[in-house]
């Protein structure tokens, strides 16, 4: 489970501080305010745009681009499925199913108790153990839906 | 004596219980004071065994697997000595089968050394390329890897010393080594294997590139959905670093080099190359215009070799044994080893690196033992998303990157995914335009709107509706992102939709159901 910060301007300030001399400093810019808080807020396009000489419009532009920036605070629990081609020949339009109607929500979605949010993702690279999902970083093979039960089971341990 | 034991640290043995394993070896270790030393290794690549644990003795390493927690404590019990009795006594590793008759060169450490530990890699052969490269000009060690016939492993193919050569040649002072991890392939895992279970190699080979063009600095651009190996490089990085391998003076040559690392955010087409040097400038990840080549003009406007990790990480080999050596394995025009990946619905997946030259059938059955569900083959796909998908009738192609376009298909990074008989190919080439809708980076029309288009002929045909004619709208359609297209994702796509219609055309044929039809 990740423990997120509260969004917090001196905090994202000094996040951007530290990595904007870097080349191409943007992408591990965003990789750190989203590690450290959880998704980028808005209000830190401005602030990222000033620090690297970019419009907000660019850093906005990168931001949207990526499949992985969020733009609002993500569940407890992140759980990714796999959707890609080696987790279909092994049913994992089936494990979908049943983790869109375990959870109730669907992709991109967060539950209400805002314990779970669900994230497709085309391949986790565990491709001879499909199908595989990955929950807070935590890489998931040969996952059936009893198996997500008993993952989620272990979730609702740590919470 | 103490016995070294060995649990896999590999994301795909974690993900079915390496970690729990690992810890259950070290509590009961601990609870009887036996004397053990527990080495977290890479992977060797049986992946229907993991968690593997191998045990050192005598006659050599010998595996039991796959262990659950639960099995550790017999394991301890039996003290751990080779025992064909013992259910999951596995035998000497080496001699497993689907380990034996492979030809492991890039691979050659990984699963066998700790990943981390600079004197197992030293002691297994590694850094013998890079010290005989410090003594060579640059464009000896180009010749070198000219003369190797190595390819680009990322999917192009396209050779590897030429790519060099262009960079060798180019004047600019400022030149860098881009090595392209965005593994994003369905069905691939190599170069994750590679970053987790040997990341020095991929460290050496990178160093090698840099001398041989004169290029001082490196990225890497692992995908965000590899963490552990992100993880596993920032630590093979410092370690390198502290060592004397990367840094301004690398082993006392007074020549510079040193690698920065970085993470992708998720987005399939960073992958091509000049999108992922986009990207690693900081920029939304869309494709470039060539030319400028790369070579020529590539991160921040300098010259640089990008290549994929697999390639990099088999340049120390073929340095250190020497171009004739590697050029020796394969056929035709496709030389060396490929680490090919068997994936998807099959029994035993794992990673087979033979010479070029290794049918689809001896792969998927020999070494696969066939699906995983126990029914009948029906499809394979080849090369990732972007690959053809082949018949039972077309698995004695043999892996040559000249054979498999002569059949329309790819080799790409060496992934095979296997179906069986459940497989509906309509909805599979459904998904392959629905995958270029998602992941196109919209600079170029044919594949921007092409794969949208593309999702919606195949819904019309799939539902029924004049079906000759979506077929011929389909085919044209594939005809203008392939010719149209400005990089591989739009203009790679029709393969697996034209393969698909060619080889199973019954699956654009069937009757509709009701269920789909409402």
């Amino acid at each position: 489970m990740h423990s997120y910060s509260h969004w917090d301007v001196g905090a994202a300030q000094s996040l951007i501080a530290e990595r904007q001399d870097m080349p191409g400093a943007l992408l591990p810019i965003l990789h750190a305010l989203q590690d450290r808080f959880g998704y980028v807020d808005t209000a830190a396009v401005p602030l990222v745009a000033d620090a690297l000489n970019l419009s907000r419009a660019e850093v906005h532009g990168v931001v949207s681009f990526y499949h992985d920036f969020r733009k609002e605070p993500p569940g407890r629990h992140l759980v990714k499925v796999c959707r890609a081609e080696a987790c279909q020949s092994m049913g994992c339009e089936r494990l979908v199913a049943h983790i869109k109607q375990r959870l109730g929500v669907d992709f991109h979605e967060t539950t209400g108790d805002r314990r779970f949010t669900l994230e497709a993702v085309y391949c986790l690279g565990d491709c001879a153990l499909s199908p595989a999902v990955m929950i807070d970083g935590e890489l998931h093979g040969r996952v059936d839906p009893a198996r997500f039960d008993e993952l989620v089971a272990e979730c609702g341990k740590v919470t | 004596m103490t016995a070294r034991i060995y649990v896999s640290l590999d994301a795909a043995a974690l993900s079915v219980g390496a970690e729990r394993v690992a810890r259950t070896v070290e509590r009961i270790a601990e609870e009887r004071r036996a004397d053990i030393a527990l080495v977290r290794n890479g992977s060797r690549g049986m992946f229907w065994l993991e968690p593997l644990v191998e045990v050192e003795t005598d006659a050599g390493r010998v595996a039991f697997g796959p262990v659950k927690p639960a099995d550790v404590a017999g394991l301890f019990d039996a003290q751990f000595r080779p025992n064909t009795k013992h259910k999951l006594y596995l035998g000497p590793t080496e001699e497993i089968p689907f380990l034996k008759r492979q030809e492991r060169l890039t691979f050659a450490r990984c699963g066998i050394t700790d990943p981390l530990s600079i004197d197992d890699y030293k002691a297994h052969g590694g850094f013998r390329g890079l010290r005989r490269a410090l003594t060579m000009t640059g464009a000896a060690i180009v010749d070198e890897v000219t003369q190797s016939g190595l390819r680009g492993r990322g999917g192009a193919g396209f050779p590897a010393g030429i790519k060099w050569q262009t960079v060798l040649k180019t004047t600019d002072p400022t030149k860098y080594i881009v090595c392209n991890a965005d593994e994003g392939d369905s069905g691939t895992y190599a170069d994750r294997m590679i970053m987790e279970g040997d990341p020095f190699v991929l460290i050496e080979g990178m160093t090698i590139a840099g001398l041989a063009v004169g290029a001082a600095e490196g990225y890497v651009y692992i995908r965000s959905e590899y963490p552990h190996a992100f993880r596993q490089m920032t630590k093979a990085v410092e370690i390198a670093r502290d060592a004397g391998y990367l840094g301004a003076d690398i082993q006392g040559s007074g020549k510079p080099f040193d690698i920065h690392l970085r993470l992708g955010a998720g987005a399939y087409i960073c992958g091509e190359e000049t999108a992922l040097l986009e990207s690693l400038e900081g920029k939304r990840g869309m494709i470039r215009y060539k030319p400028p080549l790369p070579a020529i003009k590539g991160l921040f406007g300098k010259p640089t070799v990008i290549n994929n990790v697999i390639s990099l990480a088999s340049v120390p080999i073929v340095l250190d044994k020497g171009a004739a050596f590697y050029k020796d394995f394969g056929m035709g025009r496709s030389r060396g080893t490929l680490p090919i990946q068997l994936a998807g619905n099959i029994k035993q997946g794992g990673l087979v690196e033979k010479a070029f030259g290794v049918t689809l059938r001896e792969l998927i059955y020999e070494y696969g033992g066939g699906t995983a569900t126990g029914r009948p083959l029906r499809a394979v796909q080849v090369g990732g998303p972007l690959g053809a998908y082949f018949p039972e009738g077309l698995l004695d192609l043999p892996l040559d990157y000249e054979a498999f376009a002569a059949e329309k298909g790819m080799v790409g990074h060496g992934g095979i995914v296997v179906f069986d008989d459940s497989v509906d190919l309509a909805r599979q080439a459904r998904f392959a335009m629905e995958f270029c809708a998602i992941e196109s980076c919209g600079k170029c029309t044919p594949c921007r709107i092409g794969s949208t288009r593309g999702v919606e002929v195949i819904d019309r045909i799939i539902a029924d509706q004049d079906r000759a004619a979506n077929l011929t709208l389909l085919d044209d359609l594939c005809g203008t992102m392939l010719d149209g297209s400005l990089c591989a994702l739009g203009g790679l796509t029709p393969l697996p939709v034209q393969s698909a219609v060619k080889h199973f055309p019954e699956d654009f044929d069937r009757p509709v159901s009701r269920a789909a039809a409402e």
